[in-house]
């Protein structure tokens, strides 16, 4: 199911603010790819081109090439639209829908693609969706109740159910922790664990541990200075970056020295 | 100014024993000077509320004691005969059915101009069309009625004719050729006058839907219109109810447009394009000069039923909203 991203020469735009300039990697199928690096260097933007998500920011614009195994994000006739179906996303902040019940909320993708779906099948791809995110057996008694009356880690996982339920191939993470406790935190890397056996997973964070946890590969992401666009410095095995990384500035800004 | 906290006078309470008696918090002449006004512009409004309904009351009973006819269900208006012979079902018919109709054609025309401003319209666009469509609330209401009885009321013959034609055979839109000064006309002209309102307040509530559970509807494969479905009009499903509410209630209280168009009449017709009926507003406009004690007394009876008519549909809109309360947590 899941797919490699193939990522070359991409530059992305807010306006005429050039935010991301000139990046090329690989992100394996089947793996958790973190993206690290300081504020404002541009890893959620990119994170954002992976699914044309960028684009639905005013003035946001892409240039480059995104292959997902043969096929180009961003080639002439491709519909932004079947691209976010195929690959997911789940945001910083918790959004379920809230006037939607925990069951509506998952099957809400299902239901978007069109062709009507069978009572009994959605209710099964619900049930598979909260097993696999580690959610069912907190909310099967009440499935009816809105989503939005469930803990901050809760919500969370029902967005990754709700994300899965569509069968992606690739699920994107946009610091999908960093509002959460820690309790919440471990249940959602522990998630992260069992999520790559189907999905090729992108996860952006600023705890580093939370990326030497996780991820197995790790790219690093720095700006030269204030206003300047964000560029990739080095991607490379997470246990490499965080023990022997080939770049100075990838080892500074680890071990907490930058500048 | 005294700093000391006022608990700093009263002595400590004994471990175990009572808790003092009374402990006053310290307050503030500003607060206290706050407190009387707002407290006292609230018994104001209450005061005010009831001195109306007693008026109200008390006139329109005065009124209905010398009634000679049904108040409710009557077909005449005869208040300053001797005896006086008046009923309000035909103005309780005229009101309704003109009110609904303005609500059927303006609230889906306003929330597609609303959704039009705040989702698909390019800035440059979306600025210019939502200060036109404030500026239409401000017309005064006479304005509409002289544009509805030297424009409206002679162009809808047409419109009248083909929906004769096509649905004619369920009589209620049974035509006879005459000017058009219907309830559907003041329909019509009501939709028109309600719209400015109930797509500015419907517009304000979809600038506001949360970003990020649009961005969700996104992320999941939805086209704008799917973005729009599960995330804005959920969102913003109360606030349109009320702008509703709002057109609502300025459609059953309009009173110069409708007096303006309409060609009154005491009687129900079953079709809806037949010129004649009459509702609340425009029934007190009309008669107030000529009337005597007990006709003023009268038509003050109907502006009370016009009066309960609207905390009704008031009170049925809060029920509505609050029906879902759960989810909009």
């Amino acid at each position: 199911m899941a797919k490699r991203i193939d990522v070359s020469g991409l530059n992305a735009y807010y306006g005429s603010h050039k935010a991301i300039d000139d990046i090329s990697m690989t992100v394996e199928p089947r793996s958790v790819t973190a993206f690290i690096g300081p504020s404002g260097c541009g890893k959620s933007t990119f994170l954002r081109t992976l699914n044309r998500m960028h684009e639905v920011t005013p003035g946001g614009r892409v240039e480059g090439k995104v292959m997902l195994d043969d096929e180009n994000l961003y080639g002439p006739g491709v519909d932004p639209v079947s691209v976010r179906r195929t690959v997911g996303m789940v945001f910083q902040r918790p959004n379920p829908f809230p006037t939607m019940s925990i069951y509506d909320n998952v099957a809400a993708g299902v239901r978007l693609n069109g062709d009507r779906v069978r009572k009994a099948e959605l209710d099964g791809i619900v049930e598979k969706s909260l097993k696999g995110a580690n959610l069912w057996n907190e909310v099967k008694d009440r499935l009816n109740k809105p989503g939005a009356g469930l803990s901050g880690g809760q919500q969370q996982r029902l967005c990754i159910a709700r994300a899965i339920a569509v069968e992606p191939q690739v699920l994107l993470m946009d610091e999908p922790c960093s509002a959460l406790d820690p309790i919440s935190t471990l249940a959602i890397e522990d998630l992260i664990g069992e999520l790559k056996e189907h999905f090729t997973i992108v996860i952006v964070t600023h705890n580093m541990q939370q990326a030497a946890r996780v991820s197995d590969r790790t790219a690093f992401f720095n700006l030269a200075g204030v206003g300047q666009p964000g560029k990739l410095v080095e991607i490379d095995d997470t246990e490499r970056i965080f023990s022997n990384p080939s770049v100075q500035a990838t080892e500074d800004y680890i071990s907490g020295r930058f500048g | 100014m005294d700093i000391t906290p006022a608990t700093a006078a009263s002595p400590p309470p004994l471990a175990g024993g009572p808790a003092p008696a009374e402990q006053k918090a310290t307050t503030r002449p500003g607060d206290r000077i706050f407190l009387a006004l707002s407290r006292g512009s609230g018994i104001l409004l209450l005061v005010i509320m009831a001195a109306i309904a007693v008026f109200l009351t008390v006139r329109a009973t005065n009124a209905l004691s010398h009634n000679e006819g049904n108040f409710f269900t009557t077909f005449e208006w005869s208040a300053n005969s001797t005896p006086p012979v008046f009923g309000i079902a035909v103005l309780a018919f005229g009101t309704v059915v003109s009110s609904l109709i303005a609500m059927l054609i303006a609230v889906p025309v306003a929330i597609g101009i609303a959704l039009f401003i705040s989702h698909y319209a390019p800035r440059r666009l979306s600025t210019p069309l939502s200060y036109v469509i404030d500026l239409l609330a401000a017309v005064p209401s006479i304005v509409y009625g002289l544009w509805g009885a030297l424009f409206l009321v002679p162009h809808l013959g047409g419109l009248y004719g083909w929906l004769n034609d096509y649905f004619g055979w369920t009589g209620i839109f049974e035509y006879h050729d005459g000017a058009a000064r219907s309830l559907f006309t003041i329909g019509i002209l009501l939709a028109i006058m309600i719209l400015p309102i109930v797509t500015s307040v419907s517009r304000e509530v979809f600038l506001q839907a949360p970003k990020m559970h649009e961005e969700a509807a996104l992320a999941l494969g939805a086209t704008r219109w799917e973005v729009i479905r599960m995330s804005v009009l959920p969102f913003g499903r109360s606030g349109v109810i009320s702008a509703s509410m709002l057109g609502l209630g300025r459609a059953l209280g309009e009173t110069m447009a409708v007096a303006t168009v309409l060609s009154p009449s005491f009687e129900i017709g079953t079709s809806l394009l037949d010129p004649g009926g009459g509702t609340f507003a425009q029934n007190i406009a009309s008669s107030f000069k000529e009337s005597g004690e007990i006709g003023k007394d009268a038509l003050i009876a109907s502006g009370l039923v016009l009066f309960v008519l609207t905390l009704l549909v008031n009170g049925a809109a809060r029920l509505i909203i609050a029906r879902r309360k759960e989810y909009t947590a």
